[in-house]
């Protein structure tokens, strides 16, 4: 099987690997280039385990080949912190408990911080419906909604 | 596998023409990928549309009406305002696929070529009298949503056609759609029954209409009898009536775990009703 040379941006960063036309861009992202952050969960688009953004719009990156970030830009979980400063939706998943295993926390992470990238006042229902593709057996999800709206009411600037 | 990134629909045909062994598109992904992770199929040539120039793109036509690339996911139709305003039953339908992540993805042309009869897309295209463009080896031919369907996972599409792009006609002026689907929870399910309508208005009278079923039949179906039973009328009780039983008539469903043949033929006239008189709400402009 003759592999396909990808260059792509990931979090930023200019990288390169050579896919098997097959691969997952998950696989891709955890084998070739070793961002484990992503999570593949049940690897058919129904878990949101693997979620990352491609151009800006999340996906699930077990439903795009590898092949097909030629020229594109990802996010992942790696990218979400700067430096060693946690997102504020990371603190306030932690101060929440808002994972437990936390299996699908970077899948959530990375959707929730889609939502509030162009929705920084969502109601609980649109956050609810947003994340509807974001399956957590743990928590129950009531605590992760909670942290989303406290996150997106500190990014709005206002008092918890 | 051989993976492909033609640069025109001619190209693709040609392509798909030319192979021996089992061939896919690859548009948005979320049905092909599954599949083939399943070992339900596993492609020789892979023919990846999206880098085809236009694909992404959502147009008006000169006449009024819409044209819309194979490529545009189900985000990109609910995030235009006037093709929104046009055909909300077409755009509501596409965005009932999935999740938030399937929505970056998923196409109203995967949706339509994967040939599912609970496709949710697929109904509110019927009704709104969408047309398909389809390229082959010898140029591009166009053919009726409703006639692109053949059975569960089968198209009309000859080998080394496909489609090119979905053709909405002009809305035109006192106009109304919309789609509705039974799911036994509020997202992330299949359709146990869908329903759209479309309609245009004269005043308080139904002039024209179309009415097509989803999840009821081996194919989503046109039901002419349903459209029939409410043309002429105000939307009436009687008609609603009326409606509800041709639509009930037109099924001819499955038993599954997700409903009985007596109750999806049920459903589907109650469906029919609701879709019809939100149509008509959205026609008279509000």
């Amino acid at each position: 099987m003759s592999k396909t040379h990808v260059t792509t941006k990931v979090n930023g960063d200019t990288v390169e690997f050579l896919a098997d036309p097959r691969a997952s861009l998950l696989d891709c992202l955890r084998d070739n280039l070793g961002l484990t952050g992503t999570k593949e969960g049940c690897g058919t688009g129904d878990c949101g385990a693997c979620s990352v953004t491609l151009d800006g719009t999340l996906v699930c990156s077990c439903l795009v080949l590898g092949v097909e970030a030629e020229g594109r830009e990802i996010g992942t979980i790696e990218g979400m912190a700067e430096d060693k400063e946690l997102h504020p939706l990371q603190r306030k998943f932690i101060e929440h408990a808002a994972l437990q295993c936390g299996f699908c926390t970077p899948g959530f992470l990375v959707a929730a911080k889609a939502l509030l990238d162009q929705n920084q006042n969502p109601t609980e229902e649109e956050v609810r419906y947003w994340l509807a593709g974001n399956l957590c057996r743990c928590t129950g999800y009531d605590k992760i909604i909670r942290a989303v709206m406290d996150a997106a009411a500190e990014l709005r600037g206002e008092a918890a | 596998m051989h993976y492909h990134s033609p640069s025109t629909f001619e190209d693709a045909a040609r392509l798909a023409a030319s192979t021996t062994g089992v061939t896919r598109f690859l548009a948005g992904g979320t049905d092909v990928l599954v599949q083939m992770r399943a070992g339900m199929v596993l492609p020789d040539d892979l023919i990846d549309l999206k880098g085809i120039p236009g694909v992404a793109d959502i147009q008006q036509t000169e006449d009024g009406g819409w044209r819309i690339g194979v490529a545009v996911p189900g985000i990109q139709l609910g995030a235009h305002a006037a093709l929104v305003a046009d055909w909300p039953g077409v755009v509501e339908g596409m965005e009932l696929v999935g999740s938030t992540q399937v929505q970056g993805r998923a196409t109203l042309t995967g949706n339509l070529c994967n040939g599912s009869p609970a496709a949710d897309s697929v109904p509110g295209l019927v009704a709104a009298g969408a047309t398909v463009e389809i390229t082959g080896q010898d140029g591009t031919r166009t053919a009726s949503v409703e006639d692109i369907p053949a059975g569960p996972g089968k198209t009309t599409l000859a080998q080394g056609e496909l489609i090119s792009a979905i053709l909405l006609p002009p809305r035109g002026q006192n106009g109304g759609d919309a789609y509705l689907r039974f799911i036994p929870r509020t997202e992330m399910d299949i359709a146990v029954v869908g329903c759209a309508v479309s309609l245009t208005l004269d005043g308080d009278t139904v002039t024209a209409a179309r009415v097509a079923l989803g999840a009821v039949a081996p194919t989503v179906v046109l039901v002419p009898e349903a459209a029939e039973a409410i043309i002429g009328t105000t939307l009436d009780d009687a008609a609603l009536e009326a409606l509800a039983k041709a639509a009930s008539a037109a099924c001819n469903p499955i038993d599954d775990k997700r409903g009985t043949v007596a109750f999806r033929t049920d459903v589907a006239g109650v469906l029919a009703g609701r879709a019809a008189k939100i149509a008509y709400t959205r026609a008279k402009g509000a």
